[in-house]
C-alpha cells in the first residue's frame, strides 16, 4: 500500500484494481518459497471476511425491511437505530448451549453445518467480483458453481437424517425434494448466457457483456431471452436457497425448523450464514450471467471501480429478495413442484431454444424484427402455461358427514 | 395477466416501506418502556387491598373474615386474624387482618376474591410491571405492599370506586344513625368487653365516618 501511494496518482484506473496492486505489492515483499501460499491466503481471506460480514448486514437490513414493509420499526433496541443487532444476535449464538440429541449420530450431526458452509464458499471461488478479482478463472466456472452448489442438499440431508427426529426428516426431504426440482430450472435458465458468451468461464461471460451500444450496456439482460432467463434464474434460485415464497423447508408456522430444527447456538447461526452465502453467491453467478458482472449499466459511469459495481448490483438483488420476502406468503408443496416442472422448466427450455434463434436470425436493420419474433415466441407458451396453473377446482362450502 | 396479483402486492409492499419513513401514523408499535398507552377501565391483573384516609394501617377495609381465602380457586391467600378488634370502614368494631399475603406467581387473576368480598375490601389492580429479581419472595405480596389508597382505586377504576364509595356512605349513615338511637344498649353490650376496647370502639365510631363523609362527594367530582 505505502508502495501504493508513493508510486503515485489514485487515478480512477488505480482505484479500480486497488485490491489487485494490493495483492502485488504484498507478495512482493513475501519470500519466493511461500508466494503460492501467500497469494492464496490473500485472496481467500478476504472474501471470507467480506461475504460473512455483508451477511450480518444483511440480517439487519431484513429485519428493518421487512418491518417497515409491515409498518413496524423492526429492531432498534441494541446501538444506534438497532444496527448492532447482528453483533448482538452473533455474541448470543455463541453463548448458547450446544445441544446435540442423545439419538443423533454425532459425526454426521457435527459435520452437516460445517459441509454447508464450506460449500457456500466454495461457489465464491469462480465469480468475478471486480475487474481482474477473481479467485480462480476455470474454464468450467459456472459448472463448477452449480457442482459444488448440489453439495447443499448433501449437507441438508446429512442434518435432517443425523438429528433423528422425524420433523427435521421431513424438512430435509422437503428440501431436497424442492432444491434438485429447481435445480433443473436453475442450470438451464443460465444455458443461454453459456450459449451466447460461447463460454463456461465466469470471466469471459462478463467480458461478452462489457462493451456499450452509445451509452448502454451490451448486458444479456437487455435481449428477449435475458429478461426471461434472468427472470426463470431468479425465481429458481430464490427457491435454491430456501428463500420465501419457496421456504417450504424452514417453514416455521408448519415445521418449526425443518432440517436444522435439534440445531442449537452457534451451528444453528452457521446455517443461517449458509443460507445466506448461498443466496449471495446465486445473485452474484445472476449478476455475472445476465447483469454484466462488474460493468457500469451506463458508459460514462465507468469510472466508478468495478468492484462498486459488483455489490452495488448485489445489494439491489438482496433488497428485491426481502422485497418479495415482505409480499409474497408461502406456496404449498404441490403448488411448488407443479411450478417448477410444468411452468419454470418448459419456460426454460423454450427460452434456450430461443436463444439460438436469436442467435441465427439477422441482427443490425432488423433488429427490431428479431425482437419481436423471439418474444412473441416466448410470450405465447409463457400465456399458455401460465392459464394451465390457475387453480381449476372451484372451492366449495365443505360438508362433514359424521359432524351431524 | 400472469403475476398481476404479485406486481399488486410489491406496490404495497413498497408504499408500506416508503410510506412508513414518511407518516409516523402507519406505525402503530408502542415503543413499551418509554411508553405506555392508558389502560382501559376494565383492564385488571392482580388483587390489592383498600384503605381509606391516610394511614394504611388504621384505614384498610379489610375486616379479615377470611371468605375470599376460602373461596380462592388456586389458593394463594393467606390470611392471619388479629386477636383486638378496631373501628371498619363503615364504623363498626371488627378485626384486622394481622397477616394477609397474596402470592402473584400462584394467582390466577379470576377476580373470585373481588367478587365474594362483603366488605369492598379487595378489588383487581391494574398493575401489570411487576418484575422481580427473587421469584419466591419477590412475588409473595404482604399486607402493605397489597394497601393501595382509595384514591388510587379512584384513578384505575373510576366508575366502580364511586359506586362503591356511595354503598359504604349509606352504610356509614345506617350505623352512626342506630348508633345515635341507642347509645345506651351500645355501651352495655361494650361494658362485658374490655372496658378499655370499648371506649376506643365507641369514640372512634363517628371520627372515620366523619372523615369520609366528603369521600363520595370528591368521588363523584372525579
Amino acid at each position: 500500500m505505502i508502495a501504493l501511494m508513493n508510486s503515485g496518482a489514485f487515478s480512477a484506473e488505480n482505484l479500480d484494481q486497488i485490491f489487485v496492486l494490493a495483492k502485488h505489492a504484498l507478495l512482493a515483499r513475501t519470500p519466493g518459497m511461500l508466494q503460492p501460499l501467500a497469494s492464496a491466503i490473500i485472496s481467500i481471506v478476504p472474501l471470507m471476511i467480506v461475504f460473512p460480514l455483508l451477511f450480518a448486514i444483511t440480517t439487519i437490513l431484513e429485519r428493518k425491511g421487512l418491518g417497515r414493509m409491515q409498518n413496524r420499526y423492526g429492531p432498534n433496541r441494541v446501538g444506534p437505530f438497532g444496527l448492532l443487532q447482528p453483533a448482538a444476535d452473533g455474541i448470543k449464538a455463541l453463548i448458547k448451549e450446544d445441544v446435540v440429541p442423545a439419538a443423533a449420530d454425532q459425526l454426521v450431526h457435527f459435520f452437516a453445518p460445517v459441509v454447508f458452509v464450506a460449500a457456500a464458499f466454495l461457489g465464491y471461488s469462480v465469480l468475478p467480483i471486480g475487474r481482474n478479482m477473481v479467485l480462480v478463472n476455470l474454464n468450467a466456472g459456472v459448472l463448477f458453481f452449480f457442482a459444488v452448489g448440489s453439495v447443499v442438499e448433501l449437507s441438508v440431508f446429512m442434518a435432517g437424517w443425523s438429528s433423528r427426529s422425524k420433523y427435521s426428516l421431513l424438512g430435509a426431504m422437503r428440501a431436497i425434494a424442492q432444491m434438485i426440482s429447481y435445480e433443473v430450472p436453475l442450470v438451464l435458465a443460465a444455458v443461454p448466457a453459456i450459449m451466447a458468451a460461447g463460454s463456461l468461464s465466469t470471466v469471459d461471460i462478463v467480458e461478452a457483456q462489457a462493451g456499450y451500444t452509445g451509452i448502454f450496456p451490451h448486458w444479456f439482460l437487455f435481449t428477449p431471452w435475458g429478461i426471461v432467463g434472468f427472470g426463470l434464474f431468479l425465481i429458481a434460485a430464490t427457491a435454491e436457497s430456501n428463500r420465501s415464497p419457496f421456504d417450504l423447508p424452514e417453514g416455521e408456522s408448519e415445521i418449526i425448523a425443518g432440517y436444522f430444527i435439534e440445531y442449537s447456538g452457534f451451528k444453528f447461526a452457521l446455517f443461517f450464514l449458509a443460507e445466506y452465502l448461498g443466496m449471495f453467491a446465486t445473485s452474484a453467478l445472476g449478476i455475472t450471467l445476465f447483469l454484466g458482472g462488474w460493468s457500469a449499466p451506463l458508459s460514462f459511469l465507468s469510472f466508478i471501480p468495478s468492484w462498486i459495481w459488483f455489490f452495488t448490483k448485489l445489494l439491489a438483488l438482496i433488497f428485491f429478495f426481502i422485497w418479495i420476502r415482505g409480499t409474497l406468503p408461502r406456496l404449498r408443496m404441490d403448488q411448488l413442484m407443479g411450478f417448477a416442472w410444468k411452468f419454470i422448466l418448459p419456460m426454460a427450455l423454450l427460452n434456450v431454444f430461443v436463444t439460438g434463434l436469436w442467435r441465427f436470425l439477422p441482427a443490425g436493420p432488423l433488429n427490431s424484427i428479431r425482437w419481436a419474433v423471439c418474444a412473441a415466441v416466448l410470450a405465447a407458451p409463457c400465456i399458455v402455461l401460465s392459464q394451465s396453473l390457475k387453480q381449476k377446482k372451484k372451492l366449495l362450502l365443505r360438508t362433514y358427514h359424521f359432524a351431524e | 395477466m400472469i403475476g398481476n396479483g404479485i406486481l399488486k402486492g410489491l406496490t404495497e409492499t413498497a408504499r408500506n416501506f416508503f410510506g412508513s419513513y414518511v407518516s409516523k401514523d402507519r406505525l402503530t408499535t408502542v415503543q413499551y418502556p418509554e411508553q405506555k398507552i392508558p389502560q382501559i377501565e376494565a383492564s385488571r391483573n392482580f388483587p390489592f387491598l383498600v384503605y381509606d384516609g391516610a394511614d394504611w394501617d388504621a384505614g384498610m377495609r379489610c375486616v379479615a373474615c377470611q371468605i375470599c381465602e376460602k373461596e380462592c380457586p388456586p389458593k394463594c391467600i393467606f390470611i392471619e386474624k388479629s386477636k383486638d378488634k378496631k373501628p371498619d370502614a363503615v364504623g363498626k368494631a371488627q378485626f384486622y387482618p394481622a397477616r394477609f399475603d397474596i402470592d402473584i406467581s400462584v394467582c390466577m387473576s379470576c377476580q373470585i376474591c373481588v367478587e365474594v368480598c362483603p366488605f369492598d375490601a379487595i378489588k383487581m389492580d391494574v398493575e401489570f410491571d411487576l418484575p422481580t429479581d427473587n421469584r419466591f419472595s419477590g412475588l409473595l405480596l404482604d399486607r402493605h405492599k397489597l394497601a393501595k389508597s382509595n384514591d388510587y382505586y379512584h384513578q384505575i377504576h373510576p366508575t366502580e370506586a364511586s359506586a362503591v364509595d356511595a354503598a359504604l356512605a349509606e352504610e356509614r349513615a345506617k350505623t352512626a344513625a342506630k348508633a345515635a338511637a341507642a347509645p345506651p344498649v351500645a355501651a352495655a353490650a361494650a361494658k362485658p368487653a374490655a372496658p378499655a376496647t370499648a371506649a376506643t370502639a365507641t369514640s372512634a365510631a363517628p371520627q372515620p365516618a366523619a372523615a369520609s363523609t366528603p369521600k363520595p362527594a370528591e368521588g363523584d367530582a372525579k
